[in-house]
């Protein structure tokens, strides 16, 4: 019973910050635009985030510091990539690029120290439950957060007038700005959105995964988290089972190098990938008609003035 | 037809209800960099008229209405909105004025509900129930049905535009802006929707109306104004002029007619086509169902239908961009070509030409000379052992240029600097510059020039007189009428018995491509003939 909530409760804090940066590429995504640059804006992130609870003594504020660096990050990409119409993947790439040499550079100093990570929840009685009690109300606060924050992009994008269009920007942006909507203006606001969370997600994990920043600390959980949104196919429904499964994964990964299963622990890394491809091709099968990706995903959009 | 045809009572120009009029622009010019797209352009819209904005590709019908539409700036000159002098930041300032726009290019977004697109072009002060039933009240009163909850990708062309229509008309506009509207109809799709423009103008909405089609517009338009490479050229009443004089103005000269030679005589079947059945390729596609015709060296068959019919996959089933199962399905020049690759088709002499001129039919980067050998390759002798003869694709350029008059800034330029007729002139020539035993075109002069169009069908008219098959797509019915011997219909993948050119009355070829089919007795014996 310990070691199935103690499994839970290492799943829920892997798939977080999977979660978080996911559910902003999938906004960023649903406009129409790709920012490759996860990875980068997360890692960019950790350091800011930890840096700022290192400095005020409160995880809160570090982790705005995060929000607040992964949107800058973001705001370079969406220069670049929406102002300047330069190619999103290449874009992205750099931002990652940078983002890492970046988060070197501002962690640099605090390599070593530690800080004292997110409290957890504790409601007498409702926490001590056996099995569920912490699972449900024991958790810290970027969890709950994760949560809402899904719930309320799938609101936004599904019923609300801000949210349409958004998702009109994504399927033709030649058809939204013929209706006069500001196409550019709107993706600036998706990336920048995208690069907050995926600030927060990276911030989460000095705050609360483990209590101290190490250089390139993400580890691919960017990458992942990309994957993960064309595994959800946009959907963000779809991408909370997603995160959790993927990061059942790579709890699964770790465990199973414990207990001396003969699978070798690349290809349970390489797992996340996998089921993205493999879900894609039977995608493509199920479906008659109609894209799942959003049509006009990654294509550079100039209007004419 | 008849009901609407007695309301049409020509008013004489300068007698409008009201004083003034709805919009009228004043020296309205808009400029990008050098060239002026529109140069002081004056036009008066009254309320209760339809009024015709004519002019070839490039006169610049559509920075006009953009302009009117809030879409873009002008760079001088003023809008008057019913005396009023207006600047507009943009399209939803024009549609809270009152002026709706029906795109040519229809402004939809494929992956959402009908509901929602209506919804997008609204200012989204009503709820989305409310807008919903009203949209299902609009729809209904017009007679435009629609499903609210299905989405676009779904559906037909012809449901596509109904939605752009319903959803100008729920902003109850005062003046109606339609880019090309019946450039994708049938010809009872098309009488629906002039139906709805009546009553729109009785209604005492003013239209715009931009249209290719002459005779359509003598017979809706009260008024039209014509420009020519940016400029005004007159404003005028189309019921009192012939299409003839309407074209002249258009182009500012004569249009040659085209003229076939009397007495082609039919030689052997040069492309059979039997029993071609063809899974889609894509989610998007349409499935071929049993195609089978039989096309002899020295005629022109063409095909009518509705875009979206499987006219693309019938093109790339004969040019081998997809194979056929079966090999005896296609057949060019006596030998099974089905299994064939496009370049064993083209060595059979047989010659291609899609639709798509930019990305298809040329590599748009590269120059003419890189884009004369890209199909020629094959079997015109200019690669030796591998390696390219420069000096025989520049002749090969020159030769094409020289026989169908194609203008040019210099002699090899990049394909995409070529305007759409010249470049359409260029492919076409270069495939029957090769003298091909069978030509396949597809819309050959979709987009293209009066002039550049008289040239190119002359061209397909004297490639069958020497003997080639010629095999027409179009969605144009009176470019076939003009050139075609036999006419096929394409609906839902299927052909139709080909009805000789001189039985094909627009009424017949209309149901077809509306999926009806003649009297069986009438199809067998058009089938015979």
């Amino acid at each position: 019973m310990e070691l199935v909530e103690a499994i839970i409760l290492a799943v829920l804090a892997a798939s977080t910050p999977l979660l978080i940066a996911a559910t902003g590429e999938l906004v960023t995504e649903r406009s129409g635009v790709l920012n490759l640059g996860v990875e980068g804006m997360m890692i960019v992130g950790a350091a800011c985030g930890f840096a700022g609870a290192w400095l005020t003594g409160s995880v809160f504020i570090g982790a705005l510091f995060g929000v607040v660096a992964g949107a800058l990050m973001s705001l370079v990409f969406a220069l670049m990539a929406l102002g300047l119409a330069v190619n999103q993947v290449a874009t992205g790439l750099a931002l990652t690029i940078l983002g890492v040499g970046l988060s070197g550079l501002i962690g640099a100093g605090f390599v070593g120290e530690r800080i004292t990570p997110a409290m957890h929840l504790y409601i007498p009685v409702l926490t001590d439950i056996p099995l569920i009690g912490r699972v449900l109300f024991g958790e810290d606060g970027f969890v709950y957060f994760s949560v809402a924050l899904i719930a309320g992009v799938w609101w936004f994008l599904y019923r609300t007038r801000a949210g349409l269009i958004l998702r009109a920007c994504g399927d033709n942006h030649v058809s939204a700005h013929a209706l006069g909507y500001p196409v550019l203006r709107i993706r600036t606001f998706a990336v920048m959105f995208g690069g907050a969370c995926a600030g927060l997600a990276g911030a989460y994990l000095p705050l609360a995964y483990t209590p101290f920043f190490i250089p390139g600390m993400t580890a691919g959980r960017g990458w992942i988290a990309l994957a993960l949104v064309v595994f959800s196919s946009w959907r963000p429904g779809r991408l909370v089972v997603g995160a959790y499964l993927f990061g059942a994964v790579t709890i699964l990964q770790l465990h199973a190098q414990g207990w001396g299963v003969g699978i070798p622990s690349q290809f349970m890394s390489a797992l996340p990938y996998l089921a993205t491809v493999i879900v894609l091709v039977l995608l493509s099968r199920a479906r008659s008609g109609g894209s799942t990706a959003p049509a006009a995903l990654g294509t550079v959009f100039v209007p004419d003035r | 037809m008849q009901a609407h045809q007695r309301m049409l009572d020509p008013t004489p120009n300068g007698q409008h209800s009201g004083d003034s009029p709805l919009l009228r622009t004043i020296g309205l010019t808009k400029r990008y960099g050098d060239f002026l797209a529109n140069d002081a352009i004056d036009i008066d819209i009254w309320p209760s008229e339809i009024h015709a904005l004519l002019g070839e590709n490039g006169a610049g019908k559509s920075t006009l209405v953009k302009a009117i539409y809030g879409l873009i700036q002008p760079s001088a000159g003023e809008i008057r909105w019913q005396g009023q002098r207006i600047v507009l930041s943009g399209p939803s300032e024009a549609r809270c004025l009152g002026i709706g726009m029906v795109f040519q290019h229809f402004s939809l977004f494929d992956n959402l509900t009908v509901a929602e697109n209506v919804a997008l072009g609204l200012d989204g002060k009503e709820s989305f129930k409310d807008m919903s039933a009203r949209l299902e009240q609009v729809s209904k009163t017009y007679g435009l049905p629609l499903d609210p909850r299905r989405e676009v990708w779904q559906l037909s062309v012809g449901e596509r535009q109904r939605i752009e229509i319903v959803r100008a008309l729920m902003q109850d506009p005062k003046f109606l802006i339609l880019d090309e509207p019946t450039a994708v109809l049938t010809p009872q799709e098309a009488d629906q929707l002039f139906i709805v423009l009546e009553r729109l103008k009785a209604e005492g909405r003013a239209i715009l109306y931009i249209s290719h089609k002459l005779e359509e517009v003598k017979r809706l338009c009260d008024t039209a104004t014509i420009l020519r490479g940016g400029r005004k050229v007159e404003t005028c009443n189309p019921r009192r002029e012939t299409a003839a004089s309407l074209a002249r103005m258009m182009v500012g000269g004569e249009i040659k007619e085209v003229k076939a030679a009397s007495g082609r005589k039919t030689t052997v079947p040069r492309l059979v086509v039997d029993d071609l059945s063809l899974a889609p390729a894509d989610a998007h596609g349409v499935r071929l169902e049993h195609i089978s015709f039989e096309l002899k060296g020295g005629e022109i068959l063409g095909i009518a239908g509705v875009a979206g019919n499987g006219q693309d996959e019938l093109f790339a089933a004969l040019s081998g961009e997809r194979l056929a199962k079966d090999p005896g399905t296609v057949v060019i020049e006596g030998i099974a070509a089905g299994h064939l690759s496009i370049t064993q088709r083209r060595r059979l002499g047989a010659a291609f030409v899609p639709e798509e001129r930019l990305g298809h039919g040329t590599a748009p980067r590269m120059k003419l000379s890189e884009n004369a050998l890209l199909t020629g390759h094959a079997a015109s002798g200019m690669v030796r052992r591998g390696f390219i003869d420069t000096a025989a694709t520049l002749k090969a350029v020159d030769r094409a240029t020289e026989t169908f008059d194609v203008r040019k800034a210099k002699r090899d330029p990049e394909a995409a600097s070529l305007s759409g007729g010249n470049l359409q002139k260029f492919i076409v020539g270069r495939e029957i510059l090769r003298s091909p035993a069978v030509l396949v075109v597809n819309q050959p002069t979709w987009g293209v020039d009066a002039g550049a169009a008289a040239v190119i069908r002359q061209a397909l008219l004297d490639l069958a007189t020497a003997g080639a098959a010629v095999l027409v797509t179009s969605q144009d019915l009176d470019e076939l009428a003009e050139i075609a011997d036999r006419i096929a219909v394409m609906f839902h993948g299927r052909l139709s018995a080909p009805l000789a050119a001189s039985e094909a009355s627009r009424e017949k070829l209309g149901l077809l491509m509306g999926g009806s089919s003649l009297e069986p007795k009438e199809a067998a014996h058009a089938a015979g003939a």
